[in-house]
Order: C-alpha cells, then sequence, then structure tokens
C-alpha cells in the first residue's frame, strides 16, 4: 500500500492542507489503513470534485478510495450494480449503458466515485422526480473506525447518518445501487428561454413534472428587467424510436467528446466581469427561444464541463469558491433578494444553474430539499466576497433554507445547526460509532460536524 | 482551520501586547477567528488585551512567554498546540531599543538582538514545526523595513530585524510544500507606542494598515507582504544606492 505526503484540495483548489495519502487495494489494506491512520485520523476520497475541503485532512490521512475499483456484480435482469466504492460513474456508464442501464443520479460529472457519491448524498437534474443518490443504494459495506466490516441497508440510521456524512461515518467498501433502464445512449432535450427569474420559477413549476430531467442555465450577470434570464434545458432518455433509422443499429452507445485538458499554467484573471458578461450574452442569445426533442448525446446533457479535463484550472491561483443552497417553496422572495445581490455584486459567474428539487432525501446530513436550489461558480479573489456569501448565508438561513457541504469551503460553523437540524444527532452517532474521532477531515474540524 | 479565503479560526500571537498585533486580531475575529492566545510576559497589559478581544466575541487566552527564554519555548508553545490546531501564528514581538545607549552599552545591544533575533529564531523553530505536525497554517513573522538596509541611526534594531527577516525568508523555502506557509511582513514607520517621540519617516503607517496588509497576504497566501506597498519599489531603490550617498541621506 503506497503512502506519499501531498498537500490536498478540494476542485475550488483553495485552502491546502498536506496529508499522507494512502491507498487501499483492498479489504486488508483499508483494515490496516484505517487501524494506522495516527492520531489526526483519516478521510475516504474519491475523485476529488468535492469543491471545498471535505475530502482533505490537514496533517493526518486522506484515504484514495479509487483503488476499489472493482465492479462485482451486475443484475442485468433486475437492474442493479454490486460495485467498490472507488468505481466511478464515468465507469458505471461505460460499463452499463450497453446492457441498458444507467446510473440513477449523475451529478454535473461523471468523474465522482459511488463512495463518494454516498458520502455526499449527490444529486442531478433528477432530483425532483428521483430523489438523491443514496435513495438508490440498497445497502453498503461500511468499514468503521472499530475496523470492523458492517453491512448497512437502506432505513437503517448509519445509513442515513453515513448518506451525506461526509465520510465522516466511515470508509464505504462497496455498494449495491438501483439503475435506470433505457433504451438510448441519447438524450431527448427541450430548450426554452425564460425572460427573468419570475419567468422561468414559472416555467419549472408548471412544467417541470412533465420532464425526468430539468435544469435552468440562469445569467446572474444580467441586470434591471433581465435579472435571472435563463436558459432552461428539460429532457428524457431518448426512446429507441426517436432514434433516425441510421444510429438504431446501435443506440446504446457511449461515446463521450473530450477536448485538450486545461493547461497547468494559465494566465491569472480570464474570467472577468467582461469576458464573463461576454460569455454569458453569447449563452444566451446563442440559445433557441423555444426548441423541441433535440438528441443530444448523454455527456452533452450531463456533463459538458467533463469534456474538458482540469477545467476548474482557469480561475488561476487563487482557485475558485462553489456556491450551493436552497430555500423552500414560498420563500421565493428569499431567491428573488439573493439573486439580486449576486447580480448587484457583479459576481463572474457563467456557471450558474437554477433547479426545482423534489421531495427531501432521508439522509441525516443530506443537502435537498422541496424548493429552490442555485450554485455558482465564483473565482475566490473576487473582493468582497467573503463578506457577500455571509450575508447570503444569513439570507439562506432566515428563510429554513441550508448550503450543500460537499460545495461548501467557507461556512461560518454557527450557522450549521439551524440549516441542518439533525446535526445533533448525526454528532451523537458519531460519538459512539467513533469516540477517538479516527474519521475526520478539514471540514469537520473547520465545521465541528 | 482557514477557509477558502486563507480566514483563520485560530490565532496565537507571540507578543500579545504589540499594537499591530492587536489590530490584526481585531480584523480576524470581525471574520472568522473565534480562539485567540496571546502570549507574552505576564501583565495588565496583557491581561487587558485579553479582555478587550474576548469583548468582540473571540475565545481569548493569556500564556506566559518570554522571547528572552528560548530554552522554555518548547514546553510553552507545545501546551498551546496540544489545546488545537492554531491556524496562524503572529511572531509579533520585538523592541526598537534605543540606539544612542545601545552603541554605549553592549549588553542593551545584545538584548534587542536576542529579544528580536534569537528569540525569534527559537519560537519561530517550535511553532514551524507544531504548524507542520498539523498540516496547514500560516507563520506571520512581523520584520520591518529596517532590516532591508541598515541605516546609521538605528542599525541595531535594523540588524536584528535583518537577521530576523533572512531566517523567516529561509524557513518559508524549508516549508515550501509541507502545508505550512510563511509570511514576511515588512512594514515602514508605524505609528505606535514603540515609535512615539521618534522622527516620523516619510511613508509612515498605522497599525490597522499593517493588519489589513496582513490579512490580504493570508488571502493571496503572499510570502512578502510591504506596508504600505510603495515600500517595496522604495526599498528596492534604496538599496542600490551607493554607501557614500546613502550615508547622507535624510532617512
Amino acid at each position: 500500500m503506497s503512502a506519499e505526503t501531498v498537500s490536498v484540495t478540494g476542485w475550488g483548489r483553495t485552502a491546502p492542507s498536506t496529508a499522507r495519502l494512502i491507498r487501499p487495494r483492498t479489504y486488508e489494506e483499508a483494515v490496516a489503513a484505517v487501524r494506522d491512520c495516527g492520531v489526526r485520523g483519516g478521510i475516504p476520497r474519491g475523485l476529488g470534485r468535492a469543491y471545498g475541503d471535505a475530502a482533505q485532512n490537514a496533517g493526518g490521512a486522506v484515504f484514495d478510495m479509487t483503488g476499489l475499483d472493482r465492479i462485482h456484480a451486475i443484475d442485468a435482469d433486475g437492474g442493479t450494480v454490486l460495485c467498490g466504492a472507488g468505481v466511478s460513474l464515468h465507469t458505471l456508464m461505460r460499463v452499463l449503458l450497453p446492457l441498458g442501464w444507467f446510473v440513477p443520479v449523475t451529478p454535473g460529472t461523471r468523474y465522482v466515485t459511488v463512495g463518494g457519491a454516498i458520502g455526499a448524498d449527490i444529486h442531478g437534474k433528477n432530483h425532483h422526480v428521483s430523489g438523491s443518490f443514496a435513495r438508490h443504494v440498497l445497502s453498503f459495506e461500511l468499514l468503521t473506525a472499530d475496523g470492523t466490516i458492517r453491512t448497512v441497508g437502506e432505513g437503517s440510521p448509519l445509513f442515513e447518518a453515513t448518506a451525506g456524512g461526509m465520510g465522516l461515518t466511515g470508509m464505504i467498501l462497496t455498494a449495491t445501487v438501483r439503475l435506470q433502464p433505457v433504451e438510448t445512449s441519447l438524450m431527448a432535450v427541450d430548450t426554452e428561454r425564460a425572460a427573468d427569474l419570475d419567468d422561468l420559477m414559472a416555467r419549472l413549476t408548471a412544467t417541470d413534472h412533465r420532464y425526468r430531467y430539468s435544469v435552468a442555465w440562469i445569467d446572474l450577470l444580467a441586470r434591471g428587467a433581465a435579472t435571472g434570464r435563463a436558459v432552461l434545458t428539460r429532457g428524457d432518455h431518448a426512446p429507441l424510436d426517436a432514434l433516425p433509422a441510421r444510429t438504431r443499429g446501435n443506440p446504446l452507445a457511449f461515446r463521450p467528446a473530450r477536448l485538450p485538458a486545461a493547461p497547468a499554467v494559465l494566465p491569472e484573471g480570464l474570467l472577468t466581469r467582461r469576458t464573463v458578461g461576454l460569455f454569458n450574452e453569447v449563452w444566451y442569445r446563442r440559445a433557441p427561444r423555444a426548441r423541441i426533442g433535440e438528441l443530444q448525446r448523454l455527456s452533452a446533457f450531463f456533463h459538458p464541463l467533463d469534456g474538458v479535463p482540469h477545467w476548474n484550472r482557469v480561475y488561476g491561483r487563487a482557485g475558485f469558491v462553489q456556491y450551493q443552497f436552497v430555500v423552500g417553496h414560498g420563500q421565493e422572495d428569499a431567491l428573488r433578494r439573493i439573486v439580486g445581490r449576486i447580480s448587484a455584486h457583479r459576481c463572474p459567474s457563467f456557471l450558474a444553474v437554477l433547479k426545482r428539487f423534489g421531495e427531501a432525501d432521508p439522509g441525516w446530513l443530506s443537502f435537498p430539499r422541496p424548493g429552490w436550489t442555485l450554485a455558482l461558480d465564483i473565482p475566490a479573489g473576487l473582493p468582497g466576497l467573503d463578506v457577500l456569501l455571509d450575508e447570503l448565508d444569513g439570507e439562506v438561513a432566515a428563510a429554513g433554507g441550508r448550503v450543500y457541504l460537499a460545495k461548501d469551503s467557507r461556512l461560518r460553523p454557527d450557522l450549521l445547526t439551524a440549516m441542518y437540524p439533525r446535526l445533533d444527532d448525526f454528532r451523537a452517532l458519531r460519538a459512539e460509532l467513533d469516540p477517538r474521532g479516527v474519521f475526520v477531515s478539514d471540514l469537520s474540524r473547520r465545521l465541528n460536524l | 482551520m482557514k477557509d477558502a479565503f486563507g480566514l483563520p479560526q485560530s490565532l496565537l500571537v507571540l507578543g500579545g501586547t504589540s499594537e499591530i498585533a492587536l489590530a490584526t486580531a481585531r480584523r480576524l475575529i470581525a471574520r472568522r477567528t473565534r480562539t485567540v492566545w496571546l502570549a507574552g510576559r505576564p501583565s495588565h497589559a496583557l491581561e487587558s488585551a485579553a479582555a478587550e478581544l474576548g469583548a468582540l466575541g473571540a475565545d481569548v487566552r493569556t500564556v506566559a512567554f518570554d522571547a528572552l527564554d528560548p530554552d522554555s519555548h518548547e514546553a510553552v508553545l507545545g501546551k498551546v498546540f496540544a489545546e488545537g490546531d492554531i491556524d496562524v501564528v503572529l511572531l509579533a514581538f520585538g523592541i526598537l531599543g534605543d540606539q544612542a545607549r545601545d552603541e554605549r552599552e553592549p549588553s542593551a545591544a545584545v538584548r534587542v538582538a536576542q529579544t528580536n533575533y534569537t528569540g525569534a529564531v527559537s519560537a519561530g523553530l517550535v511553532s514551524a514545526r507544531a504548524l507542520q505536525a498539523q498540516g496547514h497554517g500560516s507563520l506571520v513573522v512581523l520584520s520591518s523595513v529596517a532590516g532591508e538596509r541598515a541605516r546609521r541611526s538605528n542599525f541595531i534594531y535594523g540588524s536584528s530585524k535583518a537577521g530576523l527577516d533572512a531566517f523567516a525568508q529561509g524557513l518559508g523555502d524549508a516549508l515550501h510544500g509541507t502545508g505550512v506557509h510563511v509570511m514576511v511582513v515588512r512594514p515602514g514607520f508605524v505609528r505606535t507606542r514603540m515609535t512615539a517621540g521618534l522622527d516620523e519617516a516619510p511613508l509612515a503607517t498605522t497599525p490597522d494598515a499593517v493588519a489589513a496588509a496582513v490579512e490580504l497576504g493570508l488571502r493571496r497566501r503572499s510570502e512578502t507582504v510591504w506596508v504600505p506597498g510603495v515600500l517595496r519599489v522604495v526599498m528596492s531603490a534604496l538599496r542600490h544606492v551607493p554607501r557614500g550617498l546613502f550615508r547622507r541621506l535624510p532617512v
């Protein structure tokens, strides 16, 4: 088992800390890694797509889970897969699509592991229909601080603490996941524009139920009457008969496009208000006012950014912050105020998305709850950003909402209990399960999870 | 832990009555800092500084620390770090001395050197090791423009800061890649108790301005910070002025 001391950050490349990176490849190595991780503990890490410090552990161990990358069993009739926690959704798609199955939930990148998907209890464009990832997990094996491996089934307290528990209850080794049947690897996508935030919310409220997948890209640099203008893209897996005759022969091919990686060193200041404003203008104008049933590749619909490896480098040395919050239905005024403030602050954000969540998920620290979620990327060096986000936190908390821990790198800790009412249960379970605090991360230290 | 903006949750001040350090602490408490350790010689000033910061909402504790007693540093600072992670160590102790008297009394001059240089070497190394063990954190070292080029009027103080500055730069290089960040802060003339009664040098600044520069440096993970920033250019030029001319400059 290799171990090297490395500097670790999240996808946002802020707040680096140093840890021993340990890559277990077997159960035995995983048990040994947890047993021997030392006084500063350890935290599992997948593909490092959490934006903040969730998969960092300063001075301790970080368990690189990508060594547990085997798919153990596929039930091609029933639609379940049993695989190692380090298997990526990309791998699952590559293997399962030809068999007519798709992952139940995918975020904006397929380069996340199954373990990470449970740990952050990720959601996707189908949350309003399908809920979070953990809802489709039948069971998982969890290596806990005492060195035992437990099989944890859905519905149990340990399952619900682990779903969204940010790796702090233990190390997931394998999981059994229920899959989504598909006839083709293409998406039938409807696109439309919304003129402003109210128009956008009205459209999402009225017609989201018709689509399995729904998301809106929102222009947060637009001001005045255009504040919150957006492009909605919604759709479902294309049925076989929607395909043109020439592609029906191989309807389940998975061929994601891939461009060259962003270079390691880029000039600073690429993303200014001017460049991003221009990008947003073009993006909005080039979107059709209304288009029905366009066939898109899965990768283009779900994971456009995965086409550019290391795209996070465009934010330069200072890195970036992703801010994602949810406020409940009935709190549209809070959402309007927040969008107005972001727009007034002129945050150069070109990756902002608004989504309408469905029912809340059972994980104690799961992020989604019914309402509106907005996610945006902002360069960390933007002056006044820390104060602005603190003020937005206040709005979010006052509206009974919360911010997403998998994205967080800067929340004020005292707001956490208001945002996550089951935090005390989570802390109590951890205190009992892991009294010495073996599983610990920079995130858990910063927020006192 | 520091957040994405480099703002610390816990702060250890070495030289707990330093006006620059306290201005910095006030700024950081206004953002994320909740735990502050003030290390210094036990005094009324130290306790009232702690009370003042405590009133701002931080959990402030004082600890007896003497720069002139390097043998005690390991134990004293070890206790602080044992209580929990320290995100930023601000090495702020130092004395100006009295140039004229120090020239007459070598033992007084040695005291300046021992406080500003050897005391800082010891405390800096002890802190660096503790930060390295926790895998993160910043060591902020208050140097001075006086260390950039020794001047007739305060070369004893200046030479001690020159030594400190060189030490801190080297330490920063030694710790590069360990997760620990060392930042050297070089203020010009700062209006404080320490400089009260002295003739003000050009580009004089205030403790609050230095504190703001420290906060910005933490955000940017800067290695060197000049206060005011224009001193970087000014000192770069002064550094290359020939000796004969430099002697006659009114600085």
